[in-house]
């Protein structure tokens, strides 16, 4: 049998090759593995990052004061008058008897907040009868302390005297907490004060109700006007030039940065029509006028979706054209007119830089209470906490982030319920 | 009666006046002779009667609203302050400023002419109320008359429907204009402003100078009081970060794109897609936070560990937040474009011979070339929009350098800066931003034509 003559398939030359070959097919693959594990990583990293920083935004280190409310101290006719900052460091220093210097006694009252005098202010003012009586009463401590007792931070650096916290006021704070009087207790105030400097005493009410009055804007506009929009252009508009610059206008609306919005805002609403700065009536006009071309875009997919034998047959029944868009093909289209209003919204609630640029950025202690008030609102809070250099505000803002993530989370979720639930294929 | 109230008396008339229409067209059908003689159906008349009360009677009242301070705080001021010099909008504004604050709390800030102001403040407060008396009075009569009219008008012969439809239609029309008036409006006020910009400061200083440092005069004759408005390190600030993003966002999301696309499993495919998409939807305001004090402190900390000198506002940190933010972008535009080229084409390849790999690098890829490029394109117009990463992460001043390690400012940053806190529209300092904007956007337009041009004419047709 004479022997086969060596195939080149065998041929140890191209047998390097194909180990070449199969060697570049697995470093590719992996350059992709890899490549998408740094996407999902980032995605892990972002949201473990703020989680960690932020949920100790939601409870407050509190320390328990029990204040005698001595009669002496209050006037028949105006209790709003009366000391209460000595009411309370008074029942601070009854429990270091041994601190009698002035200095010292200045040192140990910044424990407590000095916001504290207020709340009691407030609890006798809503509760005349406690007067004459002792009540023990959680109140916040100062945020430095605050940081102490949750991280630790501002331990290390008293050591050297220039920290923020001093060594007598170290040893007085790690007492009490030995006494049982330090807690860390749900912070209340985050969710009913408005804003402040200390932050101990922030809260993101103002700008939780500032973000509401501007969305309510944006959507009492933006939806209607995005769906009536929506059905011209894709029921009744004519196929000419005309129609075909107000799509172009349209898609390119989409991509112009949102900063060049604010300018428009600030030229056209401020300055030519003279509308009053932060408020979020301007705000809403200007998110509107942003979340616009999504709401149409979507909303014409919507109606494109909805079969022409809907219309045909409602023609063929003796309807006008207006009738059939407004009465069988818009109700059908309806969820998804929905589901893109809604992520128009949820990306509207996200946004910050042209709220800055109308003066939503003001330092606002009050709540407001229509869309006429100035106000912030709550990315614009997050942005001023950031520029804060107290290490608690990092907390205070890592907390607002994850309120405003929760707020956009559940938006998406209802979109893609409406999407699963209501659409049809057809 | 305040607007808010005026609106919820308008919707609730306009109602009313629906119930009336309807009712007197079922009467006057009854009187010849059945519904079926009317020619159209009740609600429209309705309808009709509704509409005719409402739109006029908002139309009225948003022109008003719009205009009557402007116009009040004229008259006031030319009452009382004639001599004011027209030209400088710092006093209007002052004084306005002034006269609300007085008129709204009775609190009287530090003036001299503090009679003056008073009389000027009761005069406003005046005029506010008589305007809001003659707004009020107008917008209900308006839409009262237009409203009543077609009412009376109602008989058999009377084409509701069209009316009804055509008002409807019109509408509809004004909406889609709005998608327009919004351009025109952004491109007349940036323009607007960018012009009184460059009729004080030449258009080539501010194109091709070499310095920014946006400053204002206090005095007339202060050293340097014009200001230096040459753009040009803020273009190289704003391509440096832009180019450390798409460094970061392109090869991660392109090469994720491949794998998701070509070799996930279907069960890692519906995982990790949404889960990158989640990055497209985290506010900016978040990856601001997340570059300004996780990441910056951490390249600092490195750099400082490896002797490089790392500046806490480097173009680096907020690069490659950016880049991250930008990578759903890349990755699910090049994954829609990637399996949109059809499976025939990969297996004519794979039957050649080729490996998975080759197939992807020379056939699929190319033929999705096109619509890649569009995809990078229109992420490094998002990218050079980007306003807040910047903002929050890299630095305010001016600098003109290649070195990522280094604080640089970009062009979103100088607008907002600029613009935030108190302005008036008449020095260059405000007016610069409105020529950034003016830059900004026509660089995104452009790049966003680009795009669309490259997608439509290039991408190949498959059947």
């Amino acid at each position: 049998m004479p022997q086969t003559p060596v195939s080149f398939w065998d041929t140890p030359k191209f047998k390097r090759g194909l180990a070449k070959r199969r060697a570049a097919e697995w470093r590719f693959k992996l350059y992709g593995l890899i490549a998408m594990l740094i996407g999902l990583a980032s995605v892990a990293l972002l949201f473990v990052s703020i989680t960690l920083n932020g949920v100790g935004a939601f409870w407050q280190t509190q320390i328990k004061l029990d204040i005698f409310f001595d009669p002496a101290e209050f006037s028949e006719e105006n209790l709003q008058a009366a000391n209460y900052g000595k009411l309370v460091k008074n029942t601070l220093y009854s429990h270091f008897p041994e601190v009698t210097k002035r200095k010292e006694k200045r040192q140990l009252s910044r424990i407590v907040s000095v916001g504290a005098d207020i709340m009691v202010q407030k609890m006798v003012m809503a509760e005349p009868s406690l007067i004459g009586t002792t009540k023990s009463i959680w109140l916040p401590v100062d945020d430095v302390f605050d940081m102490l007792h949750k991280i630790d931070f501002g331990r290390d650096s008293s050591k050297g005297g220039s920290g923020l916290v001093s060594e007598n006021q170290l040893k007085w704070f790690d007492s009490l907490v030995a006494n049982g009087l330090i807690d860390s207790r749900f912070n209340r105030t985050y969710f009913t004060a408005g804003d402040s400097r200390e932050p101990e005493l922030a809260g993101l009410l103002g700008a939780l109700m500032g973000s509401f009055y501007t969305i309510l804007v944006t959507l009492l506009i933006s939806f209607p006007v995005g769906a009536a929009a929506a059905c011209y252009l894709e029921e009744f508009a004519p196929r000419n030039r005309f129609t075909d610059f107000i799509e172009i206008n349209i898609n390119n609306l989409a991509a112009v940065p949102s900063v060049v919005f604010g300018l428009l805002g600030l030229a056209v609403f401020i300055n030519f029509f003279g509308l009053p700065r932060s408020v979020p009536l301007v705000g809403g006009l200007v998110l509107s006028l942003m979340t616009l071309p999504t709401i149409i875009i979507a909303g014409r997919a919507a109606l494109h979706a909805v079969p022409p034998s809907i219309r045909e047959g409602a023609l063929a029944l003796g309807a006008s054209k207006t009738q059939t868009v407004i009465q069988e093909v818009v109700p059908l289209a309806m969820p998804g007119m929905l589901t893109g209003t809604i992520i128009g919204i949820a990306r509207a609630l996200g946004e910050t830089a042209p709220l800055l640029m109308i003066g939503m950025v003001a330092f606002i202690v009050d709540i407001p209470s229509g869309p006429l008030d100035p106000s912030t609102a709550l990315p614009v809070q997050i942005f001023l906490w950031v520029d804060s250099p107290e290490r608690a505000f990092v907390e205070k803002t890592s907390g607002a982030i994850l309120i405003l993530l929760a707020f956009l989370i559940t938006m998406n979720i209802v979109a893609v319920w409406l999407r699963q639930k209501f659409e049809r294929r057809w | 009666m305040n607007a808010w109230i005026l609106i919820v008396v308008v919707l609730a008339l306009s109602s009313l006046l629906y119930y009336v229409a309807k009712r007197r067209s079922l009467t006057i059908a009854r009187s010849v002779g059945g519904i079926h003689r009317l020619h159209s159906a009740p609600r429209y008349y309705g309808i009709v009667a509704a509409l005719l009360f409402a739109v006029p009677a908002l139309v009225v009242l948003g022109l008003w609203i719009s205009i009557d301070e402007g116009i009040i705080f004229r008259l006031v001021l030319a009452e009382y302050f004639p001599e004011l010099d027209r030209e400088s909008q710092v006093d209007i504004d002052w004084l306005t400023s002034q006269i609300l604050i007085f008129a709204q709390t009775g609190r009287l800030g530090n003036v001299e002419n503090a009679e003056l102001l008073q009389l000027a403040a009761a005069r406003y407060q005046h005029l506010t109320s008589l305007s809001q008396t003659l707004r009020n009075a107008s917008v209900l009569a308006l839409g009262s008359i237009a409203g009543f009219v077609f009412v009376l008008a109602i008989s058999e012969k009377l084409r509701a429907r069209p009316i009804a439809e055509g008002i409807i239609r019109g509408l509809m029309v004004f909406s889609s204009l709005i998608a327009i008036f919004t351009t025109v409006g952004i491109v007349l006020s940036v323009l607007f402003e960018a012009i009184n910009f460059f009729q004080i400061v030449p258009v080539a200083d501010f194109l091709f100078g070499l310095e920014w440092s946006p400053q204002i005069a206090i005095r007339e004759d202060q050293v340097g009081s014009s200001g230096l408005f040459g753009s040009i390190p803020l273009f190289v600030g704003t391509i440096l970060i832009a180019g450390v993003a798409m460094a970061v966002a392109v090869p991660v999301g392109l090469l994720s794109a491949i794998y998701l696309a070509e070799y996930a499993s279907a069960r890692i495919r519906s995982f990790a897609k949404p889960t990158l998409e989640i990055l497209a939807g985290v506010p900016t305001v978040v990856y601001g936070f997340f570059a300004a004090l996780v990441v910056a402190p951490y390249f600092a900390d490195i750099g400082a560990r490896i002797g490089l000198n790392i500046a806490h506002e480097s173009a680096l940190a907020a690069g490659v937040v950016m880049g991250i933010m930008i990578i759903p972008f890349v990755s699910s535009l090049t994954d829609d474009v990637m399996t949109a080229v059809p499976q025939s084409i990969r297996e004519a390849s794979l039957a050649c011979g080729a490996t998975h790999s080759e197939t992807v690098k020379r056939v699929v890829f190319p033929a999705a070339l096109p619509g890649i490029i569009g995809a990078l394109l229109l992420a490094v117009s998002r990218a050079i929009g980007e306003t807040m990463i910047v903002l929050m992460a890299a630095g305010l001043a001016a600098r003109l350098t290649a070195n990522p390690l280094e604080s640089v400012t970009t062009v979103t940053v100088q607008i907002v800066t600029l613009l935030v806190g108190d302005q008036e529209f008449d020095n260059p300092k405000t007016l610069a931003a409105f020529a950034l904007g003016l830059t900004l956007f026509v660089a995104t337009l452009l790049l966003n034509v680009t795009a669309l041009y490259i997608v439509r004419k290039y991408s190949e047709q498959y059947e």
